[in-house]
């Protein structure tokens, strides 16, 4: 164990003919975040569910904090958090009677649950609704009390599956900034998620999943980076002048640019300068510029390379085969 | 060792969490009080003039048979309870967490017991009300009642069952009332038996609701009871055993739906 929190090798989850996944790995080192990053129904929640011992895999092994998930179940559940899709809070207790139980149910040493549940209703900025119902509790509230329940055990080990699908901006930003607090402290997580702002920011390292499969794996700027450096993107004041444009952009672009919804695009030669001596090029030929950019691939870009589609596509409502849908 | 102290420690958690749903949600609260209550003015006032019952009154015969029914029915609860959870995610977090595999089971199944006791309490009363008069030493009534909430906690580990079995809160509740209703009503619980055709009739003397009515008949107004006590006991007891292992292990691979 000592340094790796999460290792798979090979999982395989079958649901009748359809492979919810066709052997994955992953390895994620103590202290680090792991993005899985995929469409809808690539796979993303089975693998999160086999590695919380929710579910058997059909093939493979993965161990977590040390413990592996078919022989070691119980002892790897007292070393793990899990918030998942939904917020799995009790409606009907307060916030927090819900953190109460949960923590009781970690067998936390006496007096510990409730002095963690007030802990973590300070920390989520839920005191004020500390003895209200959860369900008069808004929708970023019980994602924040969800998260708050992952979290009672001090778990080193953190599975947060869409941890912020359906929250508002704010939400989603002090979502954000708990994760990468619990990271500082040391906690690894494997987050799933299909918002590329969200991977992007939060992982250290990404695997992009699909059909089953890892298609890629790298950090962020690794993966921007197969897709392919940065372009030089020119909107221009008028379309009659495009043709002349890229022939005289031609010593600046790195392949002949490209006309992409009314926006010339072009691999550059050298990053230094360019944009510059576009501008200036562009002026000696009297061709009016509307605006000039240097654009790096966003994980959009990598996504869309690597599986054909784009990665919000779909309905939008976490892995659709698995979950069966909505709630 | 401290598995068991830890289990035990689960149930009573959860038992908790189930009971603290009862006044701060109480539509439920309806069906476990005036629903028992509508039952009882229903049979004794509409019904019980056209049934023949030789030997009692219909109030005396219908009460024991009544009470056992709103037994049976007390697990809905459990099995509502149960289908919520699984919709909502909370199957899997509880789950996930180091807990016992059978705690959040037995937790609602012991809450249901709690409420059985409420529901008996108030039909003992209206029972009276409406003119039912106990005919045994005090010992076998309070047998009676153990027996009761025996039967009731068995179903309710049928309803558990049913609760991890169904697509949704109400697919269980119609599940639960499809397969109990009959065998409630084909047994000794309301008429006596012999006035049904005689298929129905050989179901009915072998039906377990005739066994744990007859048994609370003998315990409740001295009617001669057989073996019918003890075989109630043993139903009871291997309804509760067959269904717990079933729901355990339905439980131990439920998913979210």
């Amino acid at each position: 164990m000592a340094d790796v929190a999460i290792e798979a090798e090979g999982l395989r989850k079958f649901y009748g003919r359809v492979r919810a996944l066709d052997g994955i790995d992953l390895r994620v080192p103590v202290g680090t975040v792991l993005g899985l990053l995929g469409p809808n129904g690539a796979g993303k929640t089975t693998a999160v569910r086999i590695l919380t011992t929710l579910l058997p895999p059909d093939g493979g092994s993965a161990r977590v904090a040390g413990f592996d998930v078919a022989t070691e179940a119980a002892k790897l559940r007292s070393k793990i958090g899990l918030a998942g899709q939904y917020a799995a809070v009790d409606e009907n207790l307060t916030g927090a009677e819900n953190l109460e139980m949960v923590g009781r149910l970690y067998h936390l040493p006496k007096g510990e649950p409730r002095a963690r549940a007030a802990e973590l209703l300070e920390r989520f900025d839920l005191s004020d609704a500390a003895d209200r119902l959860v369900r008069t509790y808004s929708g970023g509230m019980r994602r924040r009390l969800d998260l708050a329940a992952a979290l009672v055990a001090r778990p080193p080990v953190l599975f947060l599956d869409e941890p912020t699908t359906g929250l508002d901006p704010r939400s989603r930003l002090g979502l954000w900034e708990t994760i990468e607090s619990r990271v500082a402290g040391g906690t690894t997580v494997l987050l799933t998620t299909q918002y590329l702002d969200e991977a992007d920011r939060l992982a250290d390292r990404i695997s992009v999943i699909d059909h089953g499969r890892v298609i890629a794996e790298g950090s962020s700027d690794e993966l921007k980076d197969q897709v392919g450096g940065e372009h030089l993107e020119v909107t221009l004041e008028s379309e009659s002048d495009v043709e002349a444009a890229i022939v005289a952009l031609e010593p600046v672009a790195a392949e002949r640019p490209a006309l992409v919804e009314g926006v010339l695009r072009m691999p550059i030669k050298q990053r230094r300068g360019t944009i510059a001596e576009a501008v200036r090029i562009l002026n000696d030929a009297g061709i009016g510029i509307d605006d000039v950019a240097m654009r790096r691939p966003t994980l959009d870009d990598v996504f869309l390379t690597l599986t054909g589609h784009a990665a919000e596509s779909a309905d939008g409502d976490g892995d659709g085969e698995e979950s069966g849908g909505e709630r | 060792m401290s598995n068991f102290r830890h289990g035990i420690s689960d149930t009573l958690v959860l038992a908790k969490r189930s009971f603290l749903r009862i006044p701060r949600a109480p539509d439920l609260l309806l069906s476990f009080t005036v629903q028992p209550i509508m039952f009882v003015l229903l049979f004794v006032y509409v019904f019980g003039g056209a049934i023949v019952t030789p030997g009692y009154d219909y109030v005396d015969f219908l009460m024991p048979g009544i009470i056992v029914q709103t037994m049976a029915f007390g697990g809905f609860v459990t099995a509502l309870g149960l289908a919520e959870d699984l919709k909502k995610g909370l199957v899997d977090r509880f789950r996930s967490l180091p807990m016992s595999r059978s705690a959040v089971l037995a937790g609602r199944t012991l809450a249901d017991v709690a409420t059985n006791t409420v529901s008996i309490a108030i039909m003992i009363v209206v029972g009276v009300l409406a003119g039912f008069s106990f005919d045994a030493p005090v010992a076998h009534i309070a047998a009676g009642i153990l027996l009761l909430l025996l039967f009731g906690y068995a179903f309710s580990w049928v309803f558990a069952f049913i609760g991890l079995s169904s697509s949704s809160p109400e697919a269980s509740q119609s599940l639960g009332f499809i397969l109990i209703f009959p065998l409630t009503f084909v047994s000794s619980a309301f008429v006596p038996v012999d006035s049904m055709p005689s298929a129905l009739q050989a179901f009915a003397e072998v039906n377990p609701f005739t066994i744990v009515v007859d048994a609370m008949r003998s315990l409740f107004l001295g009617a001669p009871a057989g073996n019918s006590v003890w075989a109630a006991v043993a139903w009871s007891i291997g309804i509760a055993a067959v269904f717990a292992y079933l729901s355990v292990a339905k439980y131990k691979r439920a998913v979210v739906r």
